[in-house]
């Protein structure tokens, strides 16, 4: 069987298992919609945390990105892992003892004020719909490649599937869907990877691979890509490029900023009790500590194949995959000095290869010439990865728009009924905005992904560890801590990312200090005006302190209620 | 300060000790060895890694899962002896 046909069967039986799961777990109360009843086992909403949580960036783009920036790639890798340390120590086991429905729904009760509240919910729906734009795309990008339908028929695809269960099922449709989703996709990422390391190393667990030998040769494969990237004038691979400084920033700013996603916390509100809440997110670091450990190794097989396949090879004897990506454009090969021969260099001037990093998780079977149906798994995980993404997030938006807003200040008094109707009816616009976005991306989603991180670095982390460690935090402190911070990091990031406020290059960055690793900054100045202001201002009353004492001991955390 | 209040505030201040502990480690292996001494630690060679490298890409990302779990065992112990476990 051909690629196609491959990949056909196994899209078709996986969103087979997705729609069934669905009709399985339809949502009958708000309860059900917004944290699937809270009775979800710990290993279970381990598994789909990290479905929730490893995206199409994680799954088709980190190990490229890695195999294109070697050491520097370092801080996704610790960035992404080390926030869920952060999210267990710090923030799951207290928030799922208050226990009620959303990020907001804590903001706004701790700061006793619907001002705060509000601020958290347009932080949370700038946060979501940026990542969520980008999803849809995913999905979209993975069906043109291997079905070949236009990119715009996939990303419709997409959202009726993901429509489909996230309007039924709400948080119990899309915690099940997505316990499915990390089998397919860790299975999908795990078995190239395996392949691959076998033939390079022999051996078959990557993580071991990356630091073994290369088979038949004397040498171990990092000290022999190290010098194959010198030797063509790139930086050695286990040396990164940038400043100290900047990498210790992006990492701070990536581990906060993933403890503070609305989408990855509220995970946490759907287990029976703290103690679960705790073991789910061991769980989840470990299912995703598979593919972060992986993805390195990968990376490492990758750009030494690439290397090796490629430099200073004659064009004309190049493997079919490589004029199969030149189509796409994501490989372009431009001839300078016309010897017929295909020089990549790190000398700008001189090279004559450009290589999409997007291209080397889909690409990589491929180039490793592993049997067809490898290649069409790699297809079907990567939509597992965007598909389960897609529906947390749109979850977190239709719970903003339906609890946060219409619930909590429009209209107090409506039925749990009517609530729910609300919250599908949210559902659906969310799903319909996101697709528009896929459809029409605009051309700062790459961008603004980043800013996504920094945005809830800045907002929602100092807010949330002060009103659960600081009990004197009151919501003057609070809403000035949050608003500072969103406000200088958007103004970071839209003076140097789109050249608004006089714009500048890396040159006038301040301290040295990259817009994706700015959160750091912004988090510190957020930190910084809380503590002054909340000096100067009122203590909060009395049973807000109360409050405080009872989040801060385990027993008793019923399921979660609304009132 | 009664009883109860007196053992509440004994069980935070044990759970303060545990968190400053396991963020310290936190804090060692990813932004230290990761990063500020990355180039020290490279020196050391483990297998085909140097040891700086392995932290930032493998070594890091192995000690955060054990954090938690060893985190999930102090604190169920903690809960049980202070009657708070359920």
């Amino acid at each position: 069987m051909d690629v196609q046909s491959w990949t056909l069967l196994l899209v078709i039986i996986s969103f087979s298992i997705y729609i069934g799961i669905a009709i399985w777990s339809r949502a009958s109360s708000t309860s059900d919609f917004y944290i699937a009843g809270g009775h979800v086992p710990a290993l279970a909403n381990g598994l789909a945390t990290a479905a929730d949580w490893m995206s199409a960036a994680s799954f088709l783009g980190m190990a490229g990105l890695l195999s294109f920036t070697g050491y520097d790639g370092s801080v996704y890798l610790m960035g992404w892992t080390g926030g869920y340390v952060l999210l267990a120590l710090l923030l799951a086991p207290y928030l799922r003892k208050f226990g009620k429905f959303t990020v907001p729904d804590f903001i706004g009760d701790r700061y006793y004020s619907n001002i705060t509240r509000t601020v958290a919910v347009v932080c949370a729906l700038l946060v979501s719909f940026t990542y969520v734009a980008g999803q849809m795309r995913g999905v979209g990008l993975v069906f043109s490649r291997f079905l070949e339908v236009p990119i715009n028929t996939g990303v419709m695809i997409g959202m009726i599937i993901v429509l489909f269960y996230a309007v039924l099922g709400g948080m119990k449709g899309i915690t099940y869907t997505q316990v499915a989703q990390y089998c397919v996709l860790i299975f999908a990422f795990m078995v190239p990877a395996i392949f691959i390391s076998i033939q390079i190393t022999g051996n078959p667990i990557p993580q071991l691979g990356i630091g073994a030998e290369v088979l038949g040769e004397n040498i171990s494969l990092l000290d022999k890509l190290d010098g194959l990237s010198t030797d063509l004038g790139f930086t050695a691979y286990t040396n990164g490029s940038k400043a100290m400084i900047d990498v210790f920033c992006i990492t701070a700013a990536l581990m906060v900023g993933t403890a503070g996603l609305p989408h990855v916390i509220v995970r946490f509100f759907t287990v029976p009790n703290v103690r679960d809440a705790r073991k789910s997110a061991g769980y989840a670091l470990l299912f995703i500590a598979i593919l972060y450990t992986t993805a390195p190794a990968v990376a490492v097989f990758a750009r030494t194949n690439l290397l090796e396949t490629v430099s200073d090879q004659p064009y004309e004897n190049m493997p079919p995959w490589f004029q199969k990506w030149e189509t796409t454009g994501l490989i372009v090969f431009n001839d300078k000095n016309n010897d017929g021969l295909i020089q990549y260099v790190g000398d700008a001037d001189k090279n004559e290869l450009t290589v999409d990093p997007d291209i080397t998780v889909l690409a990589n079977p491929e180039i490793a010439d592993l049997p067809n149906w490898v290649i069409a798994l790699v297809a079907a995980g990567g939509l597992a990865a965007a598909l389960s993404t897609a529906a947390g997030l749109l979850l977190v938006i239709s719970t903003s728009i339906s609890h946060d807003l219409i619930k909590k200040q429009w209209k107090p008094n409506i039925t749990d009924k009517a609530e729910l109707v609300y919250a599908r009816l949210s559902a659906v616009v969310a799903v319909c905005i996101a697709g528009y976005f896929g459809i029409n991306p605009p051309d700062f989603v790459a961008a603004t992904v980043a800013l996504a991180f920094g945005l809830a670095a800045a907002s929602f982390f100092p807010a949330i560890i002060l009103g659960i460690f600081y009990k004197k935090m009151n919501k003057e402190g609070a809403t000035a801590g949050m608003v500072a911070g969103i406000l200088v990091m958007l103004f970071y990031m839209l003076k140097f990312k789109f050249d608004m406020f006089g714009g500048g290059g890396p040159e006038d960055w301040w301290f040295g200090i990259s817009p994706e690793g700015f959160g750091t900054i912004a988090m510190l100045l957020n930190f910084i005006v809380s503590l002054v202001i909340s000096t100067y201002t009122k203590d909060p009353p009395e049973e807000v302190q109360q409050i405080v004492e009872t989040i801060r001991l385990p027993k008793g955390a019923g399921r979660a209620r609304s009132h | 300060m009664d009883t109860k209040q007196k053992k509440a505030t004994a069980y935070w201040k044990e759970n303060l000790r545990y968190l400053i502990i396991l963020l310290s480690i936190w804090f060692l292996v990813s932004f230290g060895a990761g990063i500020l001494f990355k180039d020290a630690l490279n020196t050391i060679r483990i297998g085909g890694f140097g040891l700086g490298f392995w932290f930032a890409q493998q070594g890091a990302i192995y000690v955060f899962v054990i954090l938690i779990f060893v985190y999930v065992r102090l604190m169920n112990k903690l809960d049980k002896k202070f009657g708070y476990d359920e």
